[in-house]
């Protein structure tokens, strides 16, 4: 019956590989949660414990069993969303997570979402015109790009328009205290305030978020701009776009509708690393602009030793980035027409 | 290929030629080896020549701007910020070459038993990478030092095992294309074994684009290091550490002393940037017709 639909055959076996990376992950998970420093019945007893109340807790938390059945325990808990208690905030992990996720991924999108805007016409226009300033800035960025760390991007954009020209705002979270948080209805402040006709509140979460946007992008840029100037180019020399010309095509139907469409392909490919690297550089840029998501959730546990939460934060994000590279696999079957086709 | 030896001397100088003939035409990868020669200098002879104890604090010299006395300005309880950035840079490089090593052997052995003899091996190793590599890798680092606990050593565990799929993968292909070259059985019926045939004829093979590798991923295990120190693990405070200099730093940034975080961060920037041009320099000399 699916034989008569490929491209929905090619989508649902792409969900099926997921299925396997998704089970790595969460054995990794497991397996990072019970190789806690020590004894984690210690741990998870608290400071005044004695030995009886150790003794409780390793078997309250099931850890006098052998690792296959609390493995199994580990699963079922997920199952029903549950990630352990965090000890610094006394609530569950996932509650946590869940109201800090919002902030994280506005943040993360939003840099996404300039980085492609500015890296790909920059890639296009250094691939079209070699050897111009444009081709020589798109190095310049690439170069300066891979070789700057996040954390001290952030820090030097804070001086420069916070300190010295003082038209940003001060780098502490996501909005400013004279404004009122916007009703929680996706968790976005630029949606919800847009939602609520609120546009002070929108001018204001704007302003704080342009800055750590504006340092993750940075750090995106590079990768994206690098990886479509190669792709134009390859795609710029390749037979069809040699046919095209010749058949008399205009410039710019050869450029976007054949070349462009064609390179895009490789750099979709990309975005899986570059996803990889951002929610990596996520917690950097969080920490700097002391952004309430859940990179600085993560960095407040780790210093305090509340290792549910960290390990939470870490197969969450794991998670998100599987989803992520999954969205993308789809998106590169609706952009390119053959591999619904292709596909067994 | 497979006759070696008659051949052998020619060909060195060919590449010694071929060497120099890429850092005249591309005197960038010169300046990248007079950078990292300038880096391995500070690590090794750095601590020496100072001028000031990394360690000593001056509560009535705190917070001084750069001058003539302190180069790079003095911080919130009087340490000089110079002495320090360049004491650093011994722990940095540590940090970063150990890792990177430790990826280099564990990944070469990994690769070369899945390449060579595929089968099971090589599809538990390629599930494996595929898990490694499902996670954000810096979030990854966190997890495992998080979970191994917070000291330097974990942090060059956790660096190395997240730079370990790329070598693995890297020297897996390297080793898969050659199995069955002529030259190798040749060597296999010269009554070689199986593990000398891999590390005396296939595993060379690999060598040069496992430096071009090594090099780009220098940069990258000095970023990653650094940046787990500024989230405050793995090097605890007085040391001297760019990472934790930079998020020191950051506190002081918005009242306007800027010298604090930018000299370590310029620093860190400068190693990483030496690597990176070194990794494409390396590979105009290793692999010409991927220059971009």
């Amino acid at each position: 019956m699916l034989a008569a639909f490929p491209r929905l055959r090619a989508i649902l076996l792409r969900v099926a590989q997921a299925i396997p990376v998704v089970i790595g992950v969460v054995v990794i998970s497991f397996l990072l949660t019970r190789a806690l420093p020590g004894d984690p019945a210690v741990y998870f007893a608290g400071v005044a414990a004695d030995e009886a109340s150790i003794e409780e807790t390793r078997v309250a938390m099931g850890l006098d069993r052998p690792l296959p059945v609390q493995f199994v325990h580990y699963v079922g808990d997920l199952m029903r969303g549950d990630l352990g208690q965090s000890l610094s905030s006394g609530r569950p992990v996932a509650t946590d997570l869940a109201n800090r996720l919002p902030a994280s991924l506005e943040l993360t999108l939003t840099a996404l979402i300039l980085a492609v805007v500015i890296a790909v016409p920059l890639g296009v226009l250094a691939a079209t015109r070699p050897g111009t300033w444009v081709d020589h800035l798109c190095r310049v960025v690439v170069t300066a790009g891979v070789s700057l760390p996040t954390f001290f991007t952030g820090i030097l954009l804070i001086y420069i328009f916070y300190y010295i020209l003082g038209i940003a705002p001060s780098p502490l979270g996501r909005l400013d205290f004279i404004y009122l948080s916007p009703d929680h209805v996706t968790g976005f402040y630029l949606i919800d305030a847009a939602l609520m006709g609120d546009w002070e509140t929108w001018r204001g979460a704007a302003k704080q978020l342009i800055l750590p946007a504006a340092t993750l992008a940075l750090f995106t840029l590079a990768p994206i701009a690098r990886m479509t100037r190669a792709a134009m180019l390859t795609a710029l020399s390749s037979d069809f776009i040699r046919t095209a010309r010749a058949a008399g095509l205009s410039n710019r139907a050869v450029l976007y509708r054949y070349a462009f469409r064609n390179a895009l392909l490789p750099v979709v490919t990309t975005l899986g690393m570059v996803f990889s690297f951002a929610l990596g550089a996520n917690v950097l840029v969080e920490k700097v602009f002391a952004w309430p998501g859940i990179g600085s959730y993560a960095v407040e546990a780790l210093v305090v030793s509340d290792y549910a939460a960290v390990q939470g934060f870490v197969l969450a994000m794991a998670l998100l980035f599987v989803a992520l590279n999954l969205v993308i696999d789809l998106l590169y079957t609706a952009i390119d027409p053959r591999i619904g086709f292709d596909a067994q | 290929m497979s006759d070696i030896t008659p051949a052998d001397m020619p060909r060195q100088s060919g590449t010694l030629d071929h060497v120099i003939h890429v850092l005249r035409a591309n005197p960038v990868t010169l300046i990248a080896f007079g950078m990292f020669a300038f880096l391995i200098l500070s690590a090794v002879i750095g601590p020496a020549v100072v001028p000031y104890d990394p360690l000593a604090t001056n509560a009535s010299n705190a917070l001084q701007p750069p001058s003539w006395a302190h180069w790079f300005g003095t911080d919130q309880i009087g340490r000089d910020v110079f002495s320090r950035v360049i004491v650093a840079t011994r722990l940095d490089l540590t940090i970063s070459v150990a890792a990177v090593a430790i990826s280099f052997v564990v990944g070469s052995i990994l690769g070369c038993i899945a390449g060579y003899w595929g089968g099971w091996p090589d599809i538990i190793l390629n599930r494996f990478l595929d898990t490694i590599m499902a996670f954000p890798l810096f979030v990854l680092a966190m997890g495992i030092v998080a979970a191994l606990g917070n000291t330097v050593e974990n942090i060059i565990y956790a660096t190395a095992i997240i730079n370990m799929p790329f070598y693995a993968r890297l020297v897996r292909a390297e080793v898969n294309i050659r199995r069955d070259a002529g030259f190798v059985r040749a060597a296999k019926l010269a009554g070689c074994s199986d593990i000398r045939v891999l590390a005396t004829q296939i595993f060379p093979n690999a060598l040069p684009p496992m430096m071009v590798q090594v090099s780009l991923n220098l940069g990258w295990a000095i970023l990653n290091a650094a940046g787990l120190s500024f989230i405050g693990l793995g090097v605890s405070p007085p040391t001297a550490e760019w990472g934790i200099m930079v998020a020191e730093g950051a506190n002081f940034i918005v009242s306007g002393e800027w010298w604090l975080a930018v000299f370590p961060g310029l620093w860190l920037m400068f190693a990483v940037f030496t690597f990176n041009l070194l990794g494409d320099g390396l590979r105009d000399i290793v692999d010409p017709r991927k220059r971009t």
